[in-house]
């Protein structure tokens, strides 16, 4: 039952208790429970917005970087990993496989931020052998949403 | 003396036949041609998927349309289609349909009903349904020249149709029942039990079944029993199914029936002459669909399933009594704490809050009473109808 109430939040944050207690068939205060546990826990992260930036010209500089590292013996990519994550400036960040380890994500105001922050923090870690910054010129979609250029479907007039 | 070539042909002779005549139009037609004049209306009116057909479905009949498909299929519908729907069947009720000569393609469920019915009757042949019951069941039997036999049901049966009623209807010009469970408008399931009641009235008074399960995908927390699966069933039913609820598909126009070899040769004798073959870039994306399997379908019926516990909360709330609906998409509240009838609420909602269902009267006498809310809409949209319907209901309520 918690996955279908995650599932529900993850769709709309939204939503009230007592909406999911209608949806589930579950009492107000089970549903309540359960989400207070969760973020006890930290199964819930945090509630968040997504937001189309371009709309009210807010105009950020988002670049994607790989990162190449040498893992450490017994810590492996973790501790070169935390040293990356624990900036703010990273806003997301994968260990991938492939042809490099780290993807950072970076959002700053301008692109001589983002290449302050890649040149003099994130280089320079020990254990960083080197990185590529992919500069991102466009968003089509994110996270499921296609930001611009979606069409209305609008039902036509039928009689059943 | 009137000079006009239709008014003199007229004192004549009847300009449309009496079949024809003898059916009235369907009577959600005033509706909705009020929707249209009104601005700011939600509807919960039209019995279709708010959501577009998968894009992987559409990429396919996109891609066959730059290939050049767009010749003529076989009358039956395409070899693929056929070959893929028979394992369809197979997978879900381990069914064995030939695909070579017991499954017909159609442009929709509709079609395939009328050659269903036109396939079999004979003038004043019997055809035994539930009242209420989706739209144009009566009036397909009473095209084909048949008399529709009504039984009816009531929310205290759940719409579930009783087969001792069917049983007390069945005379010797009875052809077959019609059902069409999970139930539009109702949204009633039928037990397999049940069922197996209605299978025994068939075969013990010789009487085929036509089950249209266009819904049978579409339930929620109980399991859709196809009919043809009754012991000893499949040759003498003619079932009935599509993709347009499953698949978000109504406007591909693709359904199918699957029954014995001779009827649906017959029913190909009609649609051959009158249709010729369903579209063939429908059939390509049913093709799509099916090859595809269950997991958009899945996410569809979950997202369904939590608009319907909200609509059928709020409508109890709001003191339209509403049995839980099983399956299909629709609620189908009763509004007579009202003392209104069906036809005067749905107007006077329409009119007043701006909130568009469907008169349970369209559906039969026995939907007189109730009204068809339908909840294939968004989340935001429902929880606006029912404030406005609450709004509407507390003040109109009848002390």
């Amino acid at each position: 039952m918690i996955k279908k109430i995650l599932k529900i939040l993850e769709d709309d944050a939204r939503i009230t208790t007592k909406q999911i207690a209608t949806m589930t068939s579950l009492p107000s205060n089970e549903v309540a429970r359960i989400i207070k546990q969760a973020e006890k826990d930290r199964t819930i992260l945090k509630y968040k917005t997504m937001i189309n930036w371009d709309k009210v010209g807010n105009e950020e500089v988002w670049a994607l970087i790989e990162v190449k590292v040498s893992p450490q013996r017994n810590v492996g990519f973790d501790a070169i990993a935390e040293r990356v994550y624990r900036f703010p400036q990273a806003r997301t960040v994968y260990l991938l496989s492939g042809t490099y380890d780290l993807l950072v994500v970076v959002i700053g105001k301008t692109m001589h931020e983002v290449a302050d922050f890649v040149s003099q923090k994130l280089a320079p870690i020990e254990g960083v052998q080197g990185t590529v910054t992919h500069f991102m010129l466009k968003r089509y979609k994110e996270d499921g949403e296609i930001l611009e250029g979606k069409e209305e479907i609008k039902r036509q007039p039928v009689i059943l | 003396m009137s000079t006009n070539p239709l008014e003199q042909l007229k004192t004549y002779r009847n300009l449309t036949s009496q079949r024809v005549s003898q059916i009235s139009p369907s009577g959600i037609r005033r509706f909705f041609d009020l929707i249209t004049s009104m601005d700011g209306v939600i509807s919960l009116g039209v019995g279709e998927p708010d959501f577009v057909t998968p894009w992987h479905i559409r990429e396919a009949a996109i891609y066959s349309l730059e290939k050049g498909y767009t010749m003529y299929t076989p009358n039956l519908g395409m070899p693929e289609l056929r070959h893929e729907l028979s394992r369809y069947l197979n997978d879900n009720y381990n069914l064995d349909y030939d695909p070579g000569g017991e499954l017909l393609i159609t442009v929709g469920v509709s079609e395939a009903l009328d050659l269903a019915i036109r396939a079999i009757l004979n003038p004043g042949d019997e055809v035994i349904m539930p009242d209420p019951c989706y739209v144009s069941y009566s009036p397909c039997v009473l095209l084909a020249g048949g008399a529709p036999i009504m039984v009816p049901t009531n929310q205290e049966n759940n719409f579930e149709i009783s087969a001792t009623d069917i049983e007390g209807r069945v005379t010797d010009r009875t052809k077959a029942i019609l059902i069409g469970y999970p139930a539009n408008p109702t949204g009633a399931v039928m037990t397999r039990d049940k069922l197996a009641q209605i299978a025994e009235v068939a075969r013990r008074n010789q009487i085929l079944v036509i089950s249209d399960e266009i819904y049978a995908r579409l339930v929620y927390g109980v399991e859709h029993t196809c009919f043809a699966t009754m012991p000893e069933m499949k040759e003498t039913t003619i079932l009935l199914g599509g993709f347009s609820k499953t698949y978000a598909m109504t406007g591909w126009r693709i359904g199918y029936a699957a029954a014995t070899g001779e009827i649906i040769a017959a029913m190909t004798k009609i649609h051959q002459y009158t249709m010729l073959c369903a579209s063939i870039t429908g059939q390509v994306a049913a093709i799509e669909a099916l090859k595809s399997g269950d997991s958009s379908i899945s996410e569809m019926v979950e997202e369904y399933n939590k608009r319907r516990m909200v609509m059928v909360k709020g409508l109890n709330d709001i003191g339209l009594s509403c049995f839980e609906p099983k399956g299909a998409f629709y609620a189908f509240p009763s509004i007579k704490s009202t003392g209104m009838t069906s036809e005067k609420f749905a107007e006077r909602l329409l009119i007043e809050e701006k909130v568009a269902v469907v008169p349970g009267s369209a559906f039969g006498q026995g939907g007189e009473g109730y009204v068809r809310c339908c909840y294939a809409t968004s989340l935001a949209d429902i929880e606006e109808a029912l404030a406005r319907m609450k709004r509407f209901v507390t003040k109109h309520q009848v002390a």
